[in-house]
């Protein structure tokens, strides 16, 4: 059967790279002695599918996995048994059943919600978000490939501050395959360090 | 000082900005995080190097558990900061701290470091001062923790003994409940920093270091050394479990990849092989094994409690696994586990063995010749034809392995251009039959180290090989092993004389160490970051020559500065086979027949208590025992 899983990564995880929390999440299905499925062949490793990779250091609520697994169970039993498995910084929001035959998850992926949070204010805030999606093009670098990074910006707007006062900015970026907009980019672009940031994902966007 | 909160804070603004900051958070899956303030005794491991490494370190996994198993006591882990994370927290004044609850280092009781190599000195010394710990001990005062160190290096503990309060030498898993409990009193009588370290003195295994004084003869070798404290023991034994206990299964799941991601189970400890260039062989008698129920047992709670998808199963060396590759075999099949064996015999049997865990990744096929020639393998006592190694190869190959990795040493006595082209020439032979069973798919990788003389074996008087002759073996060897199918490795001429000056070192290297941790040295066992020109300088500055403690072919009257501790193998045993080594007469397996190492003598009351199979010496029925029951007559080299 195939499960759809939406799972939070936080805490300590969320310095766990896109290879290392495959890893995790194979080690936690073995743990929960669910019938995870391998792939034949030379080298079989588990069936296991992540939609989007999280940049390190960035926290989620919303990452979306496709798990393959030998036998149907019921879901709740699946549920239970992850939820004993765990490690500290998963944590199970949601599972489905999916067609076997559904089209995958990274080809179906669109766009990225992000919520920031500034660790100090800047009182111009509002004109910096304003100036980024003024112009028309925002040319930008990455790995050595110029790219527009402007087109990628979907939404960008201003959050209620946070109950501590912090400021928060609300993203939504391109997603899809070769059109992915980066949140630390976008934040750079209105001259704030990103690394003086806390980026949470709050939602991945999928077309059926 | 910082408490855990402000330590938190810093770091969460630090981390978003060094390399693998998975290394740094802590907070992983098995962790063990207990009341602080509850508990009377709290211990830091650490191991003085990355995290990566660290936490592939059974002997600390060991230990951590053991300690958190005690209601009474707590243990918790601090690794080496990567030098872009130690000037971050330099930068940002955060002391080395625990992953667990953020304390840093100078809160806990005890600090235990792990020292398995000599390479990583200046780390220890490098963790000690991002902690803000007196570096040496005579600094050190009831405010402080006290700073233990442990582990295969420390069997010659001198050329650290300015840095550490105490060394464990031998097995820890007994020795650190009494060190616990000894604290433990300690701390609530009050006492002095001085009545707590000849306490330690007390107990069987544990050396400390200032309660001794070293001498020296005109010559400069080493004289004798001085008992400052009369109820220190001299000499100091190392200490063993009678029994090994059951297995670790409590193992802490990494959040990221590090450099051994399995569970590692300890089959054996100790080595009846008797291979003369081996330390760990000479220092971990007597051969203790463990039941196969045990093994499978462990290895079923440990996958359970961590998921891991890879299993170690570690010893010395192969003797008989049969039994046990059957029953982890049969239990484990079809769980999608990989199942790693030590080094195997080499025989065309230990193919059978490799081929019966069935398992789903296949790798190299690893045999350790450690010498190319007939002549050289009876010098260094590991006596296997070339016609069995061909052979072995021929069964490797024909049962679907493409790659074949041979390990072997250069600089072994009396070795000549002669022996170090025989590695060449045996390689390409595995080859040659590599090519005819399966054609281009077939490879030899070579792994060639060199050898280093350590304390405490049959080779501790011979000299090591000095660079020049270093770099023409390991050129003949580059020009040999190049093209299709071939690939050598090797190890740094300039990283093995580091190697080699500390191993036979005595206590004077300490100021040469300080000197290059001054100078900058730090993660000498990482060839990017190893800097041999802040040694060179560091021993110009203390006057002192690297070639005495690496080239000089010492007499064999010589005393060594090791000396005072003892392995229990007598060093008479040891000239006896550095002499026979010298002749090219080897010692069988000594499971087939005891040699009288002196290990039974010591441990004749362990031996009598534990009888059966448990060890793999005689049997010791009587009060006494007298070195000829175990050796026939005839056999033994009075000098």
């Amino acid at each position: 059967m195939r499960l759809r899983i939406i799972f939070s990564k936080t805490e300590a995880m969320r310095y766990t790279g896109h290879l290392d929390l495959y890893r995790t999440w194979e080690r936690t299905l073995r743990r929960a002695n669910l019938p995870l499925a391998y792939s034949q062949g030379f080298k079989p490793h588990p069936r296991l599918t992540l939609a989007s990779a999280l940049p390190l250091g960035f926290t989620s609520q919303a990452e979306v996995m496709d798990v393959w697994l030998e036998n149907n169970l019921p879901i709740d039993q699946v549920e239970r048994a992850l939820l004993r498995a765990l490690p500290p910084g998963l944590q199970v929001e949601q599972i489905s059943q999916v067609e076997t035959q559904a089209p995958g998850l990274q080809a179906r992926l669109v766009a990225a919600e992000y919520l920031v949070t500034l660790n100090q204010p800047y009182s111009d805030l509002d004109a910096r978000l304003e100036k980024v999606l003024s112009v028309a093009s925002l040319p930008r670098e990455r790995r050595g490939k110029p790219y527009d990074l402007r087109p990628l910006i979907l939404d960008l707007q201003r959050q209620t501050d946070d109950p501590e006062g912090c400021q928060r900015i609300l993203m939504r970026l391109s997603a899809r395959e070769g059109a992915t907009g980066r949140p630390e980019e976008v934040l750079l672009c209105a001259n704030i360090d990103p690394l003086a940031a806390c980026i949470h994902r709050t939602g991945l966007n999928f077309v059926d | 000082m910082l408490n855990p909160v402000d330590i938190q804070q810093r770091l969460d603004r630090i981390l978003p900005r060094v390399r693998k900051p998975g290394r740094y958070t802590g907070g992983e899956l098995n962790q063990v995080v207990k009341d602080w303030d509850k508990i009377p005794v709290r211990i830091a491991l650490v191991f003085p190097d990355i995290y990566d490494l660290g936490m592939s370190n059974l002997g600390l996994a060991i230990l951590y558990d053991l300690i958190n198993q005690r209601p009474d006591a707590l243990a918790e882990r601090a690794y080496s900061p990567w030098p872009d994370m130690e000037t971050a927290m330099r930068q940002a004044d955060i002391p080395l701290y625990s992953l667990e609850t953020k304390h840093p280092l100078s809160q806990f009781d005890i600090i235990g470091f792990s020292l398995p190599y000599e390479a990583l000195y200046t780390n220890v010394i490098n963790a000690l001062d991002l902690a803000g710990i007196p570096i040496f001990a005579s600094e050190r005062s009831e405010n402080h923790p006290i700073v233990i160190a442990g582990g295969h290096a420390t069997y010659n503990p001198e050329p650290m003994h300015a840095f550490i309060d105490a060394f464990v030498i031998g097995e820890g898993e007994e020795v650190i409940q009494e060190i616990i409990d000894l604290y433990q009193g300690w701390k609530s009588n009050a006492g002095g920093r001085e009545e707590l370290l000849a306490s330690l003195a007390r107990i069987w295994g544990v050396y400390v270091p200032s309660l001794y004084k070293d001498h020296y003869e005109a010559d400069g070798t080493f004289a004798y050394i001085e008992r400052l404290d009369q109820r220190a023991p001299l000499p100091v034994f190392k200490r063993i479990a009678a029994r090994l206990p059951p297995p670790t299964t409590n193992f802490i799941v990494p959040y990221i990849d590090i450099v051994h991601n399995r569970i590692p189970v300890e089959i054996m400890r100790g080595c009846t092989r008797g291979c003369r260039f081996c330390q760990a062989g000479m220092i971990t008698r007597p051969v203790r094994e463990r039941p196969v129920a045990e093994i499978v047992t462990a290895l079923e709670e440990a996958l359970a409690k961590t998921g891991i998808e890879e299993i170690g199963l570690l010893s010395l060396s192969s003797s008989d696994y049969t039994q046990l590759v059957q029953a982890v075999s049969e239990r484990f099949a079809g769980r999608h586990l990989a199942v790693s064996l030590p080094s195997l015999r080499i025989e065309s049997f230990s193919v059978d063995l490799m081929d019966a865990l069935k398992n789903t990744r296949r790798g190299g096929f690893t045999l350790a010749p450690e010498a190319a020639t007939e002549r050289m393998r009876e010098i260094i006592n590991k006596p296997v034809s070339t016609a069995q190694l061909l052979e072995t190869a021929r069964a490797i190959f024909s049962r679907g392995w493409s790659t074949i990795k041979l390990y072997f040493m250069i600089g072994h006595p009396s070795e000549t251009l002669d022996d170090v082209q025989a590695i060449v020439d045996l390689c390409k032979a595995v080859l040659a039959e590599g090519r005819r069973l399966i054609g281009g798919r077939a490879q030899v990788t070579a792994g060639v180290s060199t050898f280093v003389p350590k304390p405490h074996t049959p080779f501790q008087w011979v000299p090591c090989d000095r660079i020049d002759q270093i770099h023409a073996k390991q050129d003949l060897l580059k020009k040999g092993l190049r093209g299709k199918g071939l690939k050598l490795n090797w190890n740094n001429p300039e990283e093995t004389m580091l190697e080699a000056w500390l191993s036979r070192g005595d206590r004077r290297l300490a100021e040469v160490i300080y000197r290059a941790w001054r100078n900058g040295a730090r993660f000498d066992s990482w060839s990017e970051l190893f800097r041999y020109d802040l040694w060179l300088g560091a021993f110009a500055r203390t006057g002192l020559e690297p070639a005495f403690y690496t080239h000089r072919e010492r007499p064999i009257d010589e005393t060594f500065p090791w000396e005072h501790i003892s392995t229990s193998v007598h060093k008479k045993f040891l000239t006896e086979d550095y002499l026979w080594s010298l002749q090219g007469k080897t010692r069988v397996d000594c499971r087939e027949r005891c040699f009288a190492c002196g290990i039974l003598p010591n441990f004749a009351e362990l031996r009598r208590d534990n009888p059966g199979d448990v060890w793999q010496c005689p049997e010791v029925k009587s009060k006494r025992i007298r070195i000829r029951d175990l050796a026939p007559a005839g056999e033994m080299i009075h000098l």
